[in-house]
C-alpha cells in the first residue's frame, strides 16, 4: 500500500511552512523530525502524559493525538517560540527557573505550553486551580510542588506587567 | 577558601537549554541517511519458538534489513553478569542473563524476537506485521511460591528449579534472643514496587564511521563508560574506537542503568553492517515490558521484643521476584535484607532470601532498589508490636534508635557494595523529634483526632524512619581545566538525568577557583570527554563524583597560585583567588586573570620543567571505602473517605540528614520527587499481571502515575551529620524521598480508619481505594 500524501501549509511560531506529508504522520513527529522543532517532546503517544502539548490557534493540544494534515491552515505555537527574540525568557519560563520547577526537563515544554494557555484564560488562579490545570501533565521528577509555586509566581508577574 | 556557592540554593545552569527546547535528548539526534529500527516483541510470556518467517517483511518497500537471532551469528551472546555474587558464605547464585534476540525460548512478554530496519519508523512498524512466528506456548511462572513448587514450569530449562539465588545472613543469635523475649510477633508481608516510568523512554542511536573506524552511540544510559567498554568488547573494537554519549536524559531512576539491553547490543552491530546510522526510540507500550521493573517480595518476618518494646531480634525469610533473567545479581534483595535493620539497634538478625525466576520482565534497581521492601517490614513490625505492648508508635521507634555515641555502627552482614554493613555516622533522635514537632504529633493525637473522629472524619497520622546506604564505590573521576578564555571546563564520567550536576558540581568548582557558577561548564556522560567512571546510581553522584570534582579543582587552584606566585615573584600566601583572577593581598589592581594563567601554563617557548605538566588542569579520582549512611523520618496526616476510600494528604513532613548539603534547592527537589514516586508506589501504581504473565495495565491511562492532584505540598527540614568517609562530608539523597512512604501510608491509613478496632492489618503495598474496600469488606463479611 502506498501511503497517500497531502500538501499542507501551516504557521509555527510565526513562520509559515509548506510541506508534503503522509496522511498518517502524527503532528508531533512532523514538528520534531520534519520541521526539526525538537523542543516538543513525546512521552506516551497516547495522550496521557502531556509532554507533547503545543498550542493550536492558542488552545492546548496534544500533538501526539493530532495528525499533521489536521494542522493545515492553522497557527501553532511551540516551546521554541516562547522566549523573546532577544533571548529573554517568557515569565513562565523564568518562574520555572527561579523556583526549580524542572529537573530532567523532559516534561517541561508540555507544561510550559499548557500553562501559557491556562494563565491567559485564568490570570489569577488559586493554587488548587493551578494543580487542576497541571494534572494533565505528568512529571516524574519534581513532585509538582515547585511547578505550582512557579505558576503562582508567573501569574503574579504577568498580572504586574500585562 | 571562601564558600560563596557551596551550600547555597544556586539556580541551575542547565535550565535555560531545557526551558527553551534546545537541550539534546536522544530522539533529537538527527543524522544524514539515518535508518530506523522497530522490534518485534513476544506477545506471550513463555513459549518455545519453532520458526520465525521474515521473508515477507524483508520485501516490504522501504525495509532495508530484518534480523533474527540466527542472523546475528557469533555476535549473539547472553549479556554479562553486571554484579558478581557477593562474598557471603554459602551463597547460591544461578546467573542467567538476557539475550539480544530470542533464539529458542521466550521468557517474558515483550522479549524481542526480530528487528526490522527501514527508512522510517512507520515503515518498520508496518513490516513487523508481516513477520510470522510459530511457537508452542508454555505455562507461565508468575506466582513466586508456585514457581518454587515441584510441578512448576521452569523458566530456564537447564536449571533444576526456578531458584535464581539463595542467601542466608546472620548477626548475633536470633534463637536465643527470641527465647528471652516477652513478645514474638510474626506476620507475612507483601511489597510490590513498580516501574520507574520516566517521561522520556529509552533510546539508542548508533553511527558507524567506516572511514574513521569509529563507533558513536547515543544512549539513554546512566552508565556510559560501562556501555562503552562492553560494546567495544562485543564489537571487537578497542575502547578508543567507541564513543558513548548519554545526552540529556529525561529521567532515569535506576532502570536506565541496566545493561545491556537488547537494543543497545543490536543497533551498533547493525550500523556497522549497513554502514548507516540507526535509531531506535522505545515507545510507551514497549517501555512497560522492555525496560526493567522492580516488583514484589513476600516476607515471613518475626520480631522479638522485651516488655519495654526494645528489639531483641528479627527473623525474616523472603522470596524475591527477579523476573526472567538476573543480570543485576543480588543488589535489590541484598538492599532489602540490609535496609530492614533501619536506624534501630537490632542485636540479633537472621535473614534468608530466595530469588525466584519468573516469566515476567527483568527486575533491576528502581529508586530505592529494594530498600522500600525492607523498611516496610521493620516499620510494620514495630507498629504491630507497639499496638500489642500498648506503646505509642513514635515512642517504640525512639526506644530502639541507635544512640549517637554508637557510630560507626556495625551491622556485620554484607551490603550491596560487598563491604560489611556499617553506618558511618548519624544522630537519629533529633530527626525524629523534629518530624514529630513539625507534624504536630502530640496535638494531633490528643486534640485534633478525637475532634475529627467526633465529626465522622477518618483522619490518621503516620510516622516512619529509615536509613539509606548511599554513595558507594568503586570510584568516580573528574577533569577540571581552566580555558584560556577564563571559563572552567569540568568533565566527569557519570551521566545526568535531572539531578542538577551542571550546577552542584559547578558550585564546588566555583568556590575553589574563585569564579562564578555560570563560568563553569560541566560535561557529563560523554566517554570521549572523560574516559573513566562507573555511573549514576545508588545516590552516589554528589558523593563520589562531587568529591572527585572538589579534589581536581583544589589541585588546579594550587597550580594557579603557583603560576601566579612565579609571575609576581611573591609567596603563594600573599595571593588571593577571586572573581576569575589571582591578585596580591591588599593590592587588588595587581592581578592575573585565570585565563592568562592557563595561557602561561602552555608556553610557546621553553621546556616543561620536570615534575610539571602543561595546562591549568587536573584529573583526580575519588573512591570511598564504603557507603555513607543517610537517614530520615517521614510523617503524614491523611484523610480517607470511608465510603470511597479516596485518600487526601493533609500534611506531609520530611526531616532528613544527608550530611553536608551542596545545594538545598536541588536537594529539596530530589526529596519532593522521591516522595511523589513513593506515593505512587504506596497507593496508585500497581503492575497487574494475569496468570499467564500478561500485563493488564500497560498504558499510562491504566497504570496510574501520581499527578499534581495526588502529590501534596511537603514541609522539609534537615539535620546535618557530615560523613567522615569523604572530604566534603556528603551523603547521598536521591532515593531518600521514595523509601519509607509505603509503611507510612499503611500506618496512617490504619490509624485513620481505626482498623485496629476491626482487627484489620495492612500488610501489603501497593494499597488503593479498591484494595482497601476489599480488605475492610472481608473483615465485615468474612
Amino acid at each position: 500500500m502506498q501511503p497517500d500524501r497531502h500538501d499542507i501549509e501551516l504557521e509555527v511560531n510565526g513562520t509559515t511552512y509548506r510541506r508534503g506529508v503522509e496522511s498518517r504522520t502524527l503532528l508531533s513527529d512532523f514538528l520534531r523530525h520534519e520541521l526539526l522543532l525538537a523542543g516538543t517532546h513525546v512521552g506516551c503517544e497516547h495522550g496521557v502524559c502531556g509532554a507533547c502539548t503545543i498550542l493550536v490557534d492558542g488552545a492546548p493540544v496534544r500533538s501526539c493525538l493530532m495528525l499533521a494534515v489536521q494542522a493545515n491552515g492553522h497557527a501553532l505555537s511551540t516551546v521554541e517560540g516562547l522566549a523573546a527574540d532577544s533571548g529573554e525568557l517568557h515569565p513562565i519560563q523564568k518562574a520555572m527557573h527561579d523556583h526549580h520547577g524542572l529537573q530532567c526537563g523532559y516534561c517541561t515544554p508540555g507544561i510550559l505550553m499548557t500553562m501559557t494557555a491556562f494563565l491567559k484564560e485564568n490570570p489569577a488562579p488559586s493554587e488548587d486551580e493551578v494543580r487542576e490545570a497541571l494534572s494533565g501533565n505528568l512529571c516524574r521528577c519534581t513532585g509538582y510542588q515547585n511547578i505550582v509555586d512557579a505558576m503562582m509566581a508567573a501569574a503574579q508577574a504577568m498580572r504586574a506587567t500585562p | 577558601m571562601t564558600t560563596r556557592f557551596f551550600g547555597a540554593p544556586i539556580k541551575r545552569n542547565e535550565d535555560k537549554k531545557l526551558l527553551t527546547g534546545q537541550a539534546l535528548f536522544i530522539d533529537d539526534v538527527e543524522l544524514p541517511g539515518m535508518l530506523h529500527a522497530a522490534f518485534l516483541r513476544s506477545q506471550v510470556a513463555h513459549a518455545r519458538v519453532r520458526h520465525i518467517d521474515v521473508a515477507k517483511a524483508r520485501k516490504h518497500p522501504g525495509v532495508v534489513a530484518v534480523y533474527t537471532a540466527d542472523d546475528l551469528g557469533a555476535y549473539w551472546q547472553p549479556g554479562p553478569v553486571l554484579v558478581p555474587p557477593p562474598p557471603i558464605a554459602g551463597v547460591v547464585v544461578n546467573p542467567r542473563t538476557q539475550v539480544p534476540l530470542v533464539k529458542e525460548k521466550v521468557r517474558h512478554v515483550g522479549e524481542p524476537l526480530a528487528i526490522v530496519i527501514a527508512e522510517s519508523r512507520y515503515i518498520a512498524e508496518d513490516a513487523l506485521d508481516e513477520i510470522e512466528i510459530d511457537f508452542d506456548v508454555l505455562p507461565a511462572v508468575v506466582d513466586l511460591e508456585k514457581g518454587l513448587g515441584t510441578s512448576s514450569a521452569h523458566v530456564h530449562d537447564d536449571l533444576a528449579s526456578n531458584v535464581a539465588a539463595h542467601v542466608h545472613q546472620t548477626k548475633g543469635d536470633y534463637r536465643s534472643a527470641a527465647a528471652k523475649a516477652d513478645l514474638v510477633l510474626k506476620r507475612r508481608f507483601r511489597y510490590e514496587h513498580g516501574i520507574s516510568s520516566p517521561i522520556e523512554t529509552r533510546g539508542v542511536v548508533a553511527q558507524w564511521n567506516a572511514r574513521a573506524s569509529q563507533m558513536t552511540v547515543w544512549d539513554t544510559t546512566q552508565a556510559p563508560v560501562f556501555v562503552r567498554n562492553g560494546l567495544a568488547a562485543m564489537l571487537g573494537l578497542g575502547e578508543r574506537q567507541v564513543r558513548v554519549i548519554a545526552p540529556f536524559v529525561g529521567g532515569g531512576f535506576g532502570p536506565k542503568i541496566m545493561m545491556f539491553y537488547p537494543e543497545e547490543v543490536c543497533l551498533p552491530w547493525i550500523s556497522m553492517r549497513l554502514n548507516r546510522p540507526v535509531k531506535w526510540i522505545e515507545d510507551r507500550l514497549e517501555h512497560f515490558f522492555a525496560t526493567t521493573h522492580e516488583r514484589g517480595q513476600i516476607h515471613d518476618a518475626e520480631i522479638a521484643l522485651d516488655r519495654q518494646g526494645r528489639i531483641l531480634g528479627i527473623k525474616d525469610v523472603f522470596l524475591h521476584d527477579t523476573g526472567a533473567y538476573n543480570p543485576y545479581g543480588l543488589t535489590v534483595p541484598i538492599n532489602s535484607q540490609c535496609t530492614l535493620l533501619g536506624p534501630y539497634v537490632v542485636p540479633a538478625y537472621d535473614s534468608t532470601f530466595t530469588a525466584v525466576f519468573t516469566n515476567l520482565p527483568i527486575v533491576t534497581p528502581y529508586r530505592g532498589a529494594g530498600r522500600q521492601h525492607g523498611v516496610f517490614v521493620i516499620e510494620r513490625l514495630l507498629d504491630l508490636a507497639a499496638r500489642e505492648l500498648n506503646i505509642d508508635p513514635a515512642e517504640i521507634r525512639r526506644r530502639n534508635l541507635i544512640p549517637p555515641d554508637a557510630f560507626p555502627f556495625k551491622n556485620e552482614i554484607i551490603y550491596q557494595d560487598f563491604q560489611p554493613l556499617e553506618y558511618d555516622s548519624g544522630n537519629y533522635e533529633p530527626v525524629l523529634d523534629k518530624a514529630l514537632e513539625i507534624i504536630g504529633y502530640d496535638q494531633f493525637i490528643k486534640r485534633d483526632q478525637p475532634k475529627l473522629r467526633a465529626e465522622g472524619r477518618c483522619v490518621g497520622v503516620g510516622i516512619a524512619c529509615y536509613v539509606e546506604g548511599t554513595g558507594i564505590g568503586p570510584y568516580e573521576g573528574a577533569k577540571v581545566q581552566v580555558q584560556t578564555n577564563g571559563k572552567v571546563s569540568v568533565a566527569t564520567g557519570i551521566g545526568t538525568q535531572g539531578q542538577g550536576h551542571f550546577t552542584s558540581f559547578a558550585q564546588i568548582v566555583a568556590d575553589q577557583l574563585g569564579v562564578d557558577v555560570t563560568e563553569v561548564d560541566i560535561v557529563t556522560g560523554d566517554t570521549d570527554q572523560f574516559y573513566w567512571g562507573a555511573g549514576t546510581f545508588a545516590s552516589r553522584g554528589a558523593v563520589v563524583a562531587g568529591n572527585a570534582v572538589n579534589e581536581a579543582s583544589r589541585v588546579v587552584r594550587q597550580k594557579a597560585l603557583k603560576l601566579a606566585s612565579d609571575a609576581f615573584e611573591c609567596a603563594e600566601d600573599d595571593l588571593v583567588i577571586a572573581d576569575g583572577k589571582v591578585s596580591i593581598v591588599g593590592i587588588p589592581q595587581k592581578f592575573i586573570r585565570l585565563g592568562e594563567l592557563a595561557q602561561r601554563a602552555n608556553p610557546m617557548r621553553g621546556a616543561v620543567k620536570p615534575g610539571t605538566e602543561p595546562g591549568l588542569e587536573s584529573t583526580q579520582y575519588f573512591g570511598p571505602p564504603s557507603g555513607a549512611t543517610a537517614n530520615g523520618v517521614h510523617a503524614v496526616i491523611l484523610e480517607i473517605d470511608p465510603l470511597t476510600f479516596e485518600l487526601k494528604i493533609l500534611k506531609y513532613v520530611v526531616v532528613h540528614d544527608c550530611g553536608t548539603v551542596i545545594n538545598p534547592m536541588i536537594l529539596a527537589g530530589q526529596i519532593h520527587g522521591g516522595v511523589a514516586q513513593g506515593i505512587g508506589n504506596a497507593f496508585y501504581e500497581k503492575l497487574s499481571f494475569d496468570d499467564q504473565g500478561q500485563l493488564l495495565n500497560a498504558s499510562l491511562a491504566d497504570y496510574l502515575l501520581p499527578t499534581a492532584l495526588e502529590v501534596p505540598r511537603m514541609e522539609l527540614d534537615h539535620t546535618t551529620t557530615p560523613s567522615p568517609l569523604n572530604p566534603l562530608g556528603i551523603k547521598g539523597a536521591g532515593e531518600a524521598g521514595a523509601i519509607p512512604v509505603g509503611p507510612l501510608f499503611a500506618q496512617a491509613i490504619e490509624n485513620a480508619l481505626d482498623l485496629a478496632q476491626k482487627k484489620i492489618e495492612l500488610l501489603e503495598i501497593p494499597l488503593s481505594p479498591s484494595r482497601l474496600f476489599e480488605l475492610t469488606r472481608k473483615a465485615d463479611h468474612p
